[in-house]
This record gives structure tokens, sequence and C-alpha cells, in this order.
């Protein structure tokens, strides 16, 4: 498997250079990339261009020789069923509208704080998630509403945890960029760059180890770790890509490239902006795919789920997508130039899996229309609902601290301090 | 000393200095606790502090009497095992690796190698790879993976191979295993142990020679233990282990070799409280880890010098034991902290503060905290210790607050 992937190690941007003393290798290299990048945008665009065109052709420009097989095999016309083509776009559009909704419930100030938005990353949610079993865990990052609701988290409870309200999925405690769902096994929304990745690798560590050492053979649990292209400049990403490689762990590293890093662009802050090619470097297959495609999505995600669930291992799969939004609702997104917004407004996943099911017969526009129509009735339901939920009381302020709350120590009194009233009226000084 | 066990005797190779004075290793006085009786069963030490059936009935969290007191009845010297600290705390690894299969081990050389103060020797031969897993020396992750594989129902226990590589990973000590639980509404628990070597070593250097202490203790959600004989450490690193907080255990370099006899009986520690190593009636003398030693060093002197002070290691370093200490401090009505921890934001620090709350009224005088200076650790032996609290420094201290 391995040394299949490997194949796919080629030096492509800069071919292999016989180092001259007096010209470093890489001086060069920044010095046109950063030239192209700083003022001569349209050839960059003309680049990412020619590189989706070339995934129109196949769904994956570079995957592993065990994705392309698989590929070939299945030779039906179709890509999806008109049942899974419904979910995925009942999905879609409920992940698109719910943050339009929050969009308008943080300006009429019904949420706080920073709010990130998902808007045109759908398809790299809907592509994977739905992909997975209850039992799968999910790690995602500060921009997790939309995976909490892939994985299946009511949109009741997400919005009014966006609300602050106690009926929220975390009783109002983690808010936007802290989603957690024991029942749904999402281990949560981190908001610190890359520090998910590891979380994600413990909870493949435990598949595993149930197992292997505790012998359950029901461990077949799949781990998918969602995170951005400026995480993929963080160690804590290389980091796990190692011991995931190392161990053969059940986990897809999912990246979500939307080229911006809030204003840092992806080209301008790393060296090598393939980010799939990092697979291969520890010893796992690295796949690109066009983010903006929730059928071509959809195929990678299957076999890398698939593979990891074998126990065969880790992917990193590189998404090329896009947000439509600003970084957070609090971003003015003035830096973005417009065109390139614009190139990417073309691309809406949502818009091209609607085309797909129109072109082959698999949806009518009046079954869209009545999920369209099912979705908002969800929504204002979710809205009418967290509005109307009740505010954290006082006595939930102590509550979560220590999941043994002896962990307060024992008072002057020689009693445990969670003992006292103070402690469940959350009135206690700690 | 009644509690004194026959034969107790500290090996020190570690230290330079004669600070480990062997006759000075008190074994943890405990309160009816008979041995014989109690063959072959468990006991926790004290309290049903551990018992959690027990801890949902109110009665049964009144603790009569927070510590054993003066003149209380010790084992004969003649049961129990005797072994080194870091055997003792393999000891207790060991019984909740065979306890409990989810139990498992991961940090550097913690497999093959056997740890590199040798606490987890030849568990990776009985247990397996997985469960007692060599990491690559990457801190962040393989900290974070443990909160993760804690997340998912497993019990890890993270070796810092030194604890001040584990500044590396503060970030998920920090907003991981202190703050999920809460941020997650409760869904998550974190059952992790982070533990490893720490404390200022014999001329390790700077970053060899941290104290940690500080710079963990203003994380919310975690406990911190720090033990000092190997009777306390197996006993909190079951108690640790068994808990569903995180725990960071602190274990001092220099006293990795102490030996001690301690029972055969399976027995567990309370994590939340501190230990009376000499009771007293003039001055409160509060301090753990290898400051204990230093301690009672100096408290030979002092006895000699006609003074009698109380010795209580606080062991809990977040939360503090305030009933032992309080009621340490309304019978002496003097204190004295004596840390090996950093002066600015330190443990002393944080103690002073809880002590001037809560029992102001009691004291006769300011409570002094002799800390270690505020200094990157010097690697020159001479600076070095005059980084750390030396014996004659206490005995002044003690002095002082006494006139």
């Amino acid at each position: 498997m391995s040394l299949s992937a490997t194949k796919f190690v080629h030096p492509i941007t800069t071919p292999p250079s016989t180092r001259s003393s007096d010209k470093p290798l890489f001086s060069t290299f920044f010095g046109s990339n950063h030239t192209k990048l700083r003022f001569n945008k349209p050839i960059v665009a003309a680049q990412r261009r020619s590189s989706s065109a070339a995934s129109t052709s196949s769904p994956v420009v570079a995957v592993s020789d065990v994705v392309k097989e698989k590929k070939l095999k299945s030779t039906s016309n179709l890509l999806i069923t008109k049942e899974e083509g419904l979910v995925l776009y009942e999905d879609m559009i409920l992940g698109r509208f719910f943050e339009d909704m929050c969009a308008q419930m943080y300006y009429r100030g019904k949420m706080f704080g920073f709010v990130h938005l998902y808007n045109g990353q759908e398809a790299v949610s809907t592509g994977f998630i739905k992909f997975l079993k209850k039992e799968d865990y999910v790690v995602s990052t500060y921009r997790d509403h939309v995976h909490a609701l892939s994985k299946g988290v009511p949109a009741r409870e997400v919005m009014s945890e966006l609300f602050g309200k106690a009926t929220g999925c975390c009783r109002g405690q983690g808010g936007s960029m802290h989603m957690f769902s024991k029942q749904y096994n999402l281990l949560g929304g981190f908001a610190f760059i890359g520090e998910g990745i590891p979380v994600a690798t413990g909870a493949a560590f435990s598949s595993k180890y149930r197992r292997e050492v505790l012998k359950e053979p029901g461990a077949d649990e799949v781990t998918l770790a969602f995170f951005g292209d400026g995480t993929c400049n963080n160690g804590q990403f290389y980091e796990c890509l190692n011991m995931a490689a190392l161990w053969k762990l059940p986990i897809v590293f999912v990246v979500e490239n939307n080229l911006w890093a809030i204003g840092m662009s992806h080209l301008r802050a790393t060296s090598d902006p393939q980010i799939w090619k990092k697979g291969p470097a520890f010893g796992m297959p690295g796949i690109h795919v066009d983010g903006m495609d929730v059928l071509k999505v959809r195929e990678v995600a299957k076999e890398a789920i698939e593979r990891a669930r074998r126990g065969e291992g880790p992917t990193l799969v590189e998404c090329e997508t896009y947000r439509f939004r600003g970084h957070s609702l609090a971003d003015p997104d003035e830096l973005r130039d417009p065109a390139e917004k614009a190139h990417y407004a073309g691309r809406d996943p949502i818009t091209a899996l609607k085309k797909y099911l129109f072109d082959n017969k698999l949806a009518s526009e009046q079954e869209l229309k009545a999920i369209d129509k099912k979705i908002e009735e969800l929504l204002d339901d979710a809205v009418e609902f967290a509005d109307e939920s009740p505010l954290p009381p006082r006595s939930q302020l102590l509550e979560n601290v220590f999941a043994d709350p002896k962990g307060f120590g024992i008072g002057p009194d020689g009693k445990y301090r969670c003992e006292d009233p103070k402690f469940t009226q959350g009135t206690a000084h700690v | 000393m009644a509690t004194l066990f026959q034969g107790v005797g500290a090996v020190t190779p570690f230290s330079a200095s004669s600070s480990l004075d062997s006759n000075k290793l008190l074994l943890p006085s405990r309160k009816s606790l008979s041995i014989s009786d109690s063959r072959g069963s468990i006991f926790v030490y004290r309290s049903d502090a551990l018992n959690l059936k027990a801890a949902t009935r109110k009665q049964d969290l009144l603790i009569p009497n927070a510590v054993a007191t003066k003149g209380e009845t010790s084992t004969s010297a003649k049961s129990g095992h005797e072994l080194l600290l870091f055997e003792a705390l393999r000891e207790g690894l060991e019984e909740e690796m065979e306890r409990d299969p989810r139990v498992c081990v991961m940090g550097e050389d913690v497999g093959h190698y056997g740890g590199s103060y040798k606490v987890t020797k030849g568990l990776a031969e009985k247990y397996g790879d997985l469960r007692v897993l060599d990491t690559p020396i990457a801190e962040n992750s393989f900290t974070g993976m443990g909160i993760g594989a804690a997340m998912t129902g497993l019990r890890p226990i993270v070796e810092g191979m030194n604890m001040g590589f584990l500044l590396l990973a503060f970030n998920q000590i920090s907003n991981n295993c202190g703050m999920l639980h809460y941020t997650s509404g409760g869904q998550f628990t974190i059952p992790i142990v982070i533990r490893g070597p720490g404390g200022v070593g014999r001329q390790l250097g700077a970053e060899h020679s941290q104290r940690l202490e500080s710079y963990f203790q203003s994380i919310p959600g975690i406990q911190m233990v720090a033990c000092s004989t190997p009777y306390n450490a197996k006993g909190l690193m079951k108690a640790a282990i068994r808990s569903e907080n995180p725990v960071i255990l602190f274990e001092h370099v220099l006293l990795y070799n102490l030996k001690e006899r301690i029972p055969d009986e399976e027995y567990v520690l309370s994590l939340e409280e501190a230990e009376m190593v000499r009771p007293g009636e003039h001055i409160t003398i509060l301090t753990y880890s290898r400051m204990r030693y230093h301690v009672m060093q100096a408290a030979k002197t002092l006895v000699n010098k006609g003074y009698d002070p109380e010795v209580i290691d606080i062991r809990s370093l977040k939360p503090f034991d305030l009933y032992t200490i309080g009621c340490s401090v309304k019978k002496t009505h003097r204190v004295l902290i004596v840390e090996e921890c950093m002066r600015t934001g330190g443990i002393g620090a944080s103690l002073t503060a809880a002590i001037t709350e809560n029992f102001h009224d009691y004291l006769d005088a300011p409570i002094v905290c002799l800390s270690s200076q505020d200094v990157p650790t010097p690697y020159a032996g001479t600076l070095e210790e005059w980084t750390v609290v030396q014996p004659a420094q206490i005995v002044s201290a003690v002095e002082q607050l006494c006139q």
C-alpha cells in the first residue's frame, strides 16, 4: 500500500536541481512564487482552474492505486441512487440554510462571540460524514456547526448552543467553536489550530486498542479529523500523520483547503501548497479531490473510510474548497479578490449537485423544493426552540468543572466542598 | 517516633547533598489501620473518598478526622515489603493495569526502554506494545492522543520523560485536559494521569530542572498531587488512575531511590488529603515533594533547639486540604511554607492566599513562604543550591516566626 502510494511523490512544481553553490534553490523558488502571488493573481487562478479542469475527467486528481482500481471497477453510469442523492442534498441544504440562519441571528444579537460559517464547504462535510456509522468519531475545528449537523446532532441543539441556552448540545457551556455530542460521537469543535488532530488520533487509537487489546470484534470505528489548509503548517499535523501511519490507525485526515487562513493565503504560507503530497511522505495515500463536488468527495470518502475500517491505516485527503463568507462573522472579508470569490461562487457545490440530480433525472425541481421547505421549517423550529429555551441557571456554573466534584477538595470543616449547597447553587467561590 | 519503621533507609544516588536523611524518612501515619485485619482486602486510607457508591451517601462524606494525629498506632515493622519509590510507582501502575484492561501507558521510552527512571520497567513485556506504547518524540501530539483515548473509553497514563517536556503539551493539558469536560457540558470525561519526573535535580540545567506546579495550578478542571515517599507514591498513583478527573502526578527526580517498607495489601490514598509527617505544637510547616526532606532535616535541628514544629506534606497541590491545614493553623497559629516551586504565582503563594482567606483570625504572625528563587535553575552546583530552599533557611525562618 505504502509502496503504491509513494508513486505519487513527484517533485511537481520544481524539477530536481543540482544545487549550485552560489544560488540556493529555495531563494529563486521563493522569489518567483512570491512575485507571482503578490502581483500576478490571474496566473494563480489559471493554475487552480487547470487543476480543477483536470479533476473533471476523474473525480480525483491524484489517488492511490487502490482508489484508482476501485474506480475502474465501478462502471455503473450513476454515482448515486435517487435516495442517496436526496440525502446528500438535504444534508447540504441543512448546512447551508443553518449557517445563513446563524448569520441572521448573529446580526439580530441572538448569538455572540466568534461565529465561523461553513457556506461553500458543504460538499466536504456531507460527502464524508454521511458515509459514517453512528459509532464513528468526528473531530472538528472552530467551524463545526455543519459537521455536527451532518453527524446527526439535532439542529435544535446546535442552534440552542449558539444562543447560549441550557438546552444546547453542551448546555451552553461550549458555544460556536466547541460543539460536542457524546450520543453522536462528535468529539468536539477545537478552536485552536491543530489541537483536534491529536485528539482524533487518540480516538482512532482507542478503536485499535479495543479491537486488539480488549478483543472487542465490533470495534471498527473510524475517526475523521477535519481541519484546514492553515493547520497543515502546524506541527501537530505532521506528528499525527506520523503516528497514525506508524500504528495504522483507523483515521482519515480531511483537509478542507479553502485557500485562506483568515487573511493568509495558502500559497503565501506553504512552501509546497499541494497538501495531499504529504500523505505519501508518511507512508499513507494522499488524495486530492474537488471539494466543491459532493459526489467526488463521496467517492474518495468511501474509499478512505473503508480502508480505515479494514485496518489498512490512515489516509490524507485534501479537499479543494472555498468559503463563501469571511473567516468569521466579524471578518469584513475585504482582502480576498472579488474575481476569486466569483470564480468559486460559480462552483457552488449545492448548485452542482442539483444539476447532477436533474441531468440524470434523479430528482425533480419539486422534490428539491420540498426538501428546502422542510429544512426551512426545521430551522424555524430550531430558532424558536432556542429562543424559548431557558438560559443556563446559576446552579450550572460549577457542575461540570470536574467529572468527580471531589476535585474541588476538602473545606476547612473537613467535608468535601462540593457537599456545600453553594456548590449546587453555583455561588461558591472556587 | 512511633511511626518509624525499622530498617527504613534511603538510597540516594541522585542526590549529592545529604538532604535525604534516611532517618527522617517517616512512614505516613495511619489512623486505625490494622494491616493484619485487612489482609487480602482493599482498604482506602482514612475516608471512603474513593468509594463512589458510598460517596453518594451524605453521611459518608463527613470526614471525622482529616489525618492521623500523634500517638496513633502503626503497623509492625516486619510486615509489608521494602522497595524504592520508582518501584512503588511501578507496583501501583502494574496493579491498576492488572485490575483494569483499559489502563494503558504512553510516552517516550516507556516501553522497551522501561522509562527514563524505570517506572514502567518490564510492563511492555508483560502487557504488550499497545498497552505500554512507546511514542515518537511529539509531546503535544501524544498527550493529545492520550486525551482523545480517554474521551473514548481508555484510561491512559501519559509519562513526560522529564516533566518539563510537557511544556510542549501545555495547550493539550490546559485546553483539552482541563476544559473539555466543561465545554462539552459534562458529556465527555478525561480520566487521564499525566506524570513524570520533575523538580530541581542534581545539576541538570535549567530546562531539565523545572518547577512546573506554578504553571499548571491555575488550569481549571485538573487535580495535582505530588508524591514524596514510596508509600504515598503508590497510593497516589493508584488513586490518580482511578479518578474520573484528569490528574497530574508530580514525581521528583531526587526521590526515586528512596526506600521504604510498604504494606503488602492493596491500598489507595485520597487525592485530596494532606499527610501529617510530624505532629507538633509550635509552628505549622507546610511542604511537599523533595522539600519535605529539607524540612525534616531542619526539624531535627529545631527539636534540638527546643522547638516542636508540626510538619505537613500537603501532597494535594490542587485542591488544598484545607481541613488538615486549618486544624494545624488553629493549633499552632504560625505558618511556614517551604516549597521548591517558583516564588511568583507558585503553590506557596496560593497556599498563603488560601490560609489568609480562611484562617486569618487564627494567625499570630504573618505567613512566611520560603520558595525557590525566580531564576532559571542554574547549572553550577553552588548556584543551584542557592536557588532552592536549604535546611538552614528553614531553621532561621522558624526561629524568627516563633520569637
